[in-house]
């Protein structure tokens, strides 16, 4: 295992995002902030409790994951991208690293990126509503799995991408409906039956619910599907990044 | 002497069916400059980047240093650096930010104060801490070096090294370059400037449409295809050539008051002697002489022609 060339893929990548502090922490921060004011202060106070808990805690968990699916992405997608873009790639491909380490940094740094920017969101969070988490290992755990899924989703966009147009595609036509429509903001028992019957057909559902069931003991669906879910997702991605990595699609003639 | 890169019936056809290297066999021995000679598409990049591990050959083999480049691909690529012919290079990490990345991609350690001595060798050490995008072409050309040569490779590959580089900047490249094999290391570079293979040059490769159709060490090659010529220049107007100068390949030009004499350079005699003889008989006087031989463009330019 080349860990030289892992660490410096980390390092570089981490240091692209000091600096781009303000685009990669303080633009997430500052919009997530904005959901709390729109959402959980002038709508939130119109709204009952959700299973208990009041509406502004309620969609911290989904806020969380919004911010955590949509920078894992953006993140790893950029990191592969750009030198495929610049055509420094050449560095990677004529380097004595397998891609397993190419994706180790990469994924690394990106579900690193995530998880820091989920905690800020989480501590901001904190000045707006009373938080409270009822298991915070599997909170951090399902925090890890989705950031480091969603960092090889991104991953595969990024190789896939041959513009700047078809890297934001998959991002914003697909990922962000998905989050919005994954019971972030809301309980999928709000729902009528039909639209409730729809949305169990949305993965980002099932990570939203397992989320939200480590801070309050409440979800749409059971932990232990949840967890099912993302690990296939997890697994799916793998696969995917495992059969680039054969045929070199995108990446090598 | 094993060879340090061995390549034997390498063949590279893209998806698209282009076929740009055909069945190309070459040995590369250690510590010498090889240059690669082609016009543009000849493949000379292609065989490059399959070497370097950034293109898939489709049939052949290629060793360096006796390892197969796919089986040992750690082991061999350590080995390699490469500067590509394009300035690729990231636009906001600085200089020694970029060369230490290099580094550990290629599984170094770091080591500050290498990278320290190779900025300085070229003259980059000032820059250290500049971001890429405020450095001139030249800096960024040789950044690029200092990239390749960051985890201390043994075999050099310079694609293009002096592409859009003033006349000034390329022959510091080539001081660069032969301070780099008197330290050791083994370096092929490809170029579309003869006069860069002409002066820095071992050995010579002439590629066209992805063949390596002659491969011949420098002196050998312009000895062997170089003509050479004798040109004298007569005292008097001279309407005609007389007939006993036929045997000689002579040819008068259109003023009268030059001959030129084009002689083989390899064969055991000149015919210089008999030559001279035979004018002072024939009473044909000369002011001057001087002699003259091809340049390796025109021995390129008529290799590439007849391979057409």
């Amino acid at each position: 295992m080349n860990w030289y060339a892992i660490k410096a893929i980390y390092h570089f990548e981490m240091a692209r995002t000091r600096r781009t502090l303000m685009q990669s922490i303080f633009a997430p921060v500052i919009s997530t902030s904005l959901y709390f004011v729109v959402f959980g202060a002038a709508i939130g106070g119109r709204i009952q409790q959700v299973d208990g808990v009041s509406y502004g805690a309620f969609i911290v968990p989904g806020l969380i994951m919004l911010s955590l699916l949509t920078n894992s992405i953006s993140n790893a997608s950029f990191g592969i991208y750009f030198p495929k873009f610049t055509g420094t790639i050449y560095e990677l491909l004529s380097a004595p690293i397998s891609m397993i380490e190419v994706v180790m940094g990469y994924v690394g740094a990106a579900a690193t990126k995530s998880l820091i920017l989920g905690a800020i969101i989480l501590a901001t969070a904190g000045l707006f509503v009373p938080l409270e988490i009822a298991h915070p290992f599997i909170m951090l755990f399902f925090l890890v799995l989705t950031a480091v899924s969603f960092s090889l989703f991104g991953f595969i966009i990024g190789v896939w991408a041959d513009n700047f147009e078809k890297l934001q595609l998959i991002p914003l036509l697909i990922v962000t409906p998905l989050v919005f429509l994954g019971g972030s903001f809301y309980s999928a028992s709000m729902l009528s039956p039909f639209w409730q019957t729809v949305t169990m057909f949305n993965p980002v559902l099932y990570l939203v619910s397992g989320f939200r069931w480590s801070f309050y003991e409440i979800a749409d669906v059971s932990i232990g599907v949840s967890l099912t879910m993302i690990l296939l997702f997890l697994t799916a991605c793998m696969a995917v990044v495992w059969w680039i990595f054969k045929t070199g699609y995108h990446i090598k003639n | 002497m094993q060879a340090i890169v061995s390549i034997r019936n390498l063949s590279k056809t893209y998806a698209g069916g282009f076929r740009a290297l055909k069945n190309v066999s070459l040995d590369i021995q250690r510590g010498e400059i090889i240059a690669l000679l082609g016009p543009n598409g000849a493949g000379k990049t292609t065989l490059i980047s399959t070497i370097c591990g950034i293109v898939n050959p489709s049939e052949g083999e290629v060793l360096v240093d006796g390892k197969d480049i796919i089986k040992d691909f750690r082991a061999t690529r350590a080995l390699i650096g490469l500067v590509p012919q394009e300035l690729t290079t990231e636009a906001f990490e600085t200089v020694f930010g970029t060369v230490s990345f290099s580094r550990g991609l290629f599984g170094k350690a770091p080591n500050p104060a290498y990278i320290e001595k190779i900025l300085k060798d070229l003259s980059l050490w000032d820059k250290r801490d500049n971001r890429i995008r405020t450095l001139s072409g030249g800096m960024k050309r040789r950044l690029l070096i200092a990239k390749a040569l960051s985890h201390e490779p043994s075999i050099l590959f310079l694609d293009e090294p002096t592409a859009g580089v003033d006349v000034e900047l390329r022959k510091d490249m080539w001081k660069v370059v032969s301070a780099l094999r008197e330290s050791g290391v083994t370096i092929i570079l490809t170029t579309h400037y003869i006069e860069e293979a002409e002066a820095i040059a071992d050995r010579i490769g002439v590629m066209t449409k992805g063949e390596l159709i002659l491969v011949e060490d420098k002196a050998a090659l312009m000895h062997k295809l170089g003509k050479k010529q004798l040109i004298l220049d007569l005292k008097h107007t001279l309407e005609t050539l007389p007939a006993t100068l036929n045997e000689h390949d002579l040819q008068l030009s259109e003023d009268g008051l030059h001959l030129t004499y084009t002689y083989d350079t390899q064969g055991e005699r000149t015919g210089i002697t008999t030559l001279l003889d035979d004018l002072r008989r024939e009473g044909i006087g000369f002011r001057d002489l001087q002699t003259t031989q091809s340049s390796l463009e025109e021995i390129f330019v008529k290799l590439v022609e007849e391979s057409r």
